[in-house]
């Protein structure tokens, strides 16, 4: 595997508020990557530095090699697609779809068309009109058209609803099965692009908590159900991320992949075994943030 | 069809065992590509990847070159002979299990599978005609 990006000592500081604290990290060549945190995490400010639209406090941040900043070689490769993208005025989404034609040199015409026709996007009216699911189709006809090499996509749903949003998803698979590129797609909706993304980047607090395949952190941990006593015994010496419970029955969902022993245990004992989705895993693994996720503001 | 909990590859490696096992993907024809895989079950093709990679070292696949995966000869046998050997762990042992709860005994369970096992082939026979 080759790296596409790499980073490291990256830290982010407005004022008093550290918003990036020296993450390190690399970002592979061809994988669909899955950004994912709470807000004020720090998501849009690592992508802003990663496409040299925002300045780094300190660290080293190399896309291809090299320096990302006012460096047109790297540039032209790379597409961010902003949840707050911001037009001129008078623009419309022909306008926004004639200007990124002429900037990313591997756009593809018959897939921006076809996206439209999909996305049912009115071509002639103005950007500043359209509704917020319409918006959202523009960055991602753009995200998707633009082929980049590396391309961003910081929560592009908003305003889509679920027709349009598996769209997205479907058409992505599609194209990235054709055309095998890097994407970072930020979301806060786990469940649904659980299947699409290859690797997990999870960012809490401003620090890079996990960076793994997608598939290894599936069976990561489980959720115990049954009688409290016998569920106290079992989990003794593991590491509990959650725990809940309703009279004499206990819910604890405790970190590690569950041995071929183990499971003869709980049966043993008559407990059960729930799995833990990657969305619920991550709400735990973050959720001891206490708190400090109220810097949504300070990150931007 | 997806469940969570487990790796995908798995579930998708199994998917195709499945259609090896029932007959509807028999030895030698041609098995769904990584593309027909991520495509179908709308997963990442690394992940359909891996799965079809799982089966190829297992045996159960095999590359002709420049045309795509193709399903080994005898693989049918293998996964048989496989899934009965853990059979008694996945469905014998959380039907005693929960038999034990219920306070019913193996004889009380042998009854009752061949009451029912007679049942539903008398209603196949039905079907079928």
């Amino acid at each position: 595997m080759t790296a596409v990006i790499e980073v490291r000592g990256l830290t982010k500081r407005y004022r008093d508020a550290v918003a990036v604290d020296d993450v390190s990290f690399s970002i592979e060549r061809d994988t669909i990557y899955g950004l994912l945190g709470r807000n004020g995490a720090g998501k849009t400010t690592v992508m802003s530095i990663l496409t040299a639209q925002n300045f780094a406090t300190s660290g080293d941040v190399r896309v291809f090699g090299e320096h990302p900043y006012e460096n047109a070689r790297v540039l032209s490769r790379m597409c961010f697609v902003r949840e707050s993208q911001k037009y001129p005025d008078d623009a419309t989404a022909t306008h926004a779809l004639g200007a990124a034609r002429l900037f990313f040199p591997n756009w593809s015409q018959e897939l921006a068309d076809r996206l439209v026709d999909d996305f049912q996007l009115p071509m002639r009216r103005r950007i500043k009109k359209l509704s917020r699911g319409q918006l959202s189709a523009v960055g991602v006809i753009i995200g998707l058209a633009s082929r980049a090499e590396v391309t961003f996509f910081d929560e592009p749903y908003l305003g889509l609803d679920a027709v349009a949003r598996q769209l997205f998803y479907d058409r992505l698979l599609q194209d990235y099965t054709e055309h095998p590129r890097t994407v970072i797609l930020s979301s806060h909706l786990i469940d649904e692009v659980s299947n699409l993304i290859e690797r997990v980047l999870v960012i809490d607090r401003g620090r890079i908590i996990m960076n793994e395949d997608t598939d290894s952190v599936r069976d990561r941990a489980a959720t115990i159900v049954g009688d409290s006593a016998a569920v106290d015994a079992f989990v003794a010496g593991r590491e509990v991320l959650h725990r809940e419970s309703l009279g004499r029955v206990a819910s604890v969902t405790i970190l590690g992949a569950l041995t071929h022993e183990d499971r003869e245990r709980l049966a043993a004992a008559d407990l059960d075994v729930a799995p833990v989705s990657l969305q619920q895993l991550i709400v735990r693994t973050t959720q001891s943030a206490d708190g400090a996720a109220s810097e949504k503001g300070a990150s931007r | 069809m997806i469940e969570e909990g487990r790796p995908l590859f798995l579930q998708i490696a199994e998917s195709v065992e499945d259609s090896i096992v029932d007959g509807s993907l028999a030895e030698e024809s041609q098995a769904p590509s990584t593309n027909e895989l991520a495509a179908f079950h709308r997963i990442n093709p690394a992940t359909a990847a891996k799965g079809i990679t799982m089966l190829v070292d297992k045996g159960v696949l095999y590359k002709r070159r420049g045309i795509g995966m193709f399903v080994a000869e005898g693989a049918r046998a293998r996964l048989m002979a496989e899934r009965r050997a853990s059979f008694a762990d996945r469905y014998v042992e959380p039907l005693l299990a929960e038999a034990r709860k219920l306070g019913l005994g193996p004889d009380d369970l042998g009854a009752l599978i061949r009451e029912r096992a007679s049942a539903s082939s008398a209603q196949n026979e039905r079907n079928a005609r």
